[in-house]
């Protein structure tokens, strides 16, 4: 509905103001850290590195992102544990 | 009286801060503030012919530091508005001719004699700029709605915010109204999203502008020009004023539009 009604007046969803708007976002998060997408896969791989030696984790699964809520920016990781089958079935859940 | 001082900065150059600058300048000595403006671009000076004051220069900024004029004599006093003067940059000295200290030294010297103290800082993010926030009690942000220029503001607001002058308020510089309406310009809600710090205007993008520099004659001195009353909004705010933000619509009517509408979808 809302997409509707954005181009109705003139700003869909794939204007070029909406494209400044998500490429400004994406760069300023790496500007403001100073962590490039290099950095970026390498803390994802020693974070994996250190987890899996003490618990099972779904490594395809893992996520590392910046992310930002006004002017903080954080590093926000989503790894989903491979739980061992203690009297259940195996199951995969996600932890932050 | 106590001084404000307040920096205008940008980290892009050609967003428009001396222009900036300059009508803010004429909005408050017009309200009756006893105002000086500070060109702190040595060796690139542009507010003195921004505001019209180039032909009566005699000693500059670092005349100033270095000791061959005292403060009052480097102060231009504008014929127009009794209670707006400048201190101009030198034209053929470098920014490292001046230095932070230099600058806190002359603003502490004018507070008590001045409501406002503006300082007009040079692009980039090295020494001109630092010299320019090192006083500064206060600092306004000029951006306009493109990538590079918005940019850079984040980083300026990160360095702002690094020597404890944040976080800064922002001015939204040549705002192109049917721009934004179309999907082809950033709208003041999505800069905001990006620097998330205060808004303390929004300009639009008007030729009247250009016109007034060619003349040296600020548009905030022009009651009917729209980019003038947006600079005397931000005065206002200055002062404390609750002031609304003026709609940016363009002054053409609802049958214009549509014609308008008609004409590009036709074309």
């Amino acid at each position: 509905m809302a997409n509707f009604f954005d181009r109705l007046f003139g700003r869909d969803t794939s204007s070029s103001a909406q494209a400044a708007k998500e490429r400004l976002q994406f760069v300023l998060i790496h500007d403001r850290t100073d962590i490039s997408p290099a950095v970026m896969e390498q803390l994802k791989d020693e974070i994996i590195a250190v987890i899996s030696k003490h618990v099972d984790i779904n490594r395809a699964g893992v996520e590392i992102n910046l992310s930002q809520t006004a002017r903080e920016n954080r590093l926000v990781a989503n790894i989903p544990l491979v739980t061992a089958p203690s009297g259940g079935r195996k199951r995969t859940r996600g932890t932050r | 009286m106590t001084g404000k001082v307040l920096t205008i900065t940008s980290g892009k150059g050609g967003v428009g801060k001396t222009t900036t600058t300059a009508n803010i300048a004429v909005a408050l000595a017009a309200m009756g503030d006893k105002v000086v403006c500070i060109d702190g671009d040595i060796g690139l000076r542009n507010l003195d012919v921004v505001m019209g004051l180039e032909n009566r220069i005699v000693y500059d900024l670092v005349d100033v530091v270095e000791g061959r004029a005292r403060l009052r004599q480097a102060m231009i006093k504008d014929k127009r508005l009794p209670e707006l003067h400048l201190i101009p940059a030198a034209q053929t000295r470098d920014k490292a001719a001046v230095s932070p200290s230099d600058m806190i030294r002359i603003c502490n010297e004018l507070r008590p004699d001045f409501d406002w103290i503006m300082i007009d800082s040079p692009a980039g993010i090295e020494r001109g700029f630092r010299n320019s926030i090192a006083a500064a009690d206060q600092v306004l942000i000029v951006t306009n709605p493109e990538v590079s220029a918005v940019r850079d503001a984040d980083r300026i607001i990160g360095l702002i915010e690094a020597e404890e002058k944040g976080p800064g308020h922002l001015i939204l510089n040549r705002v192109k109204m049917d721009m934004v309406k179309r999907g082809d310009m950033l709208s003041t809600e999505d800069v905001l999203d990006i620097l998330a710090i205060p808004l303390i205007g929004v300009v639009p993008e008007d030729e009247g502008i250009l016109v007034s520099t060619n003349r040296g004659t600020p548009a905030a001195m022009d009651d009917h020009n729209r980019a003038g009353q947006a600079y005397r909004d931000i005065a206002r705010r200055l002062r404390g004023e609750e002031v609304p933000f003026m709609p940016l619509d363009d002054n053409k009517g609802f049958f214009q539009k549509l014609a308008a509408r008609f004409a590009r979808s036709g074309g």
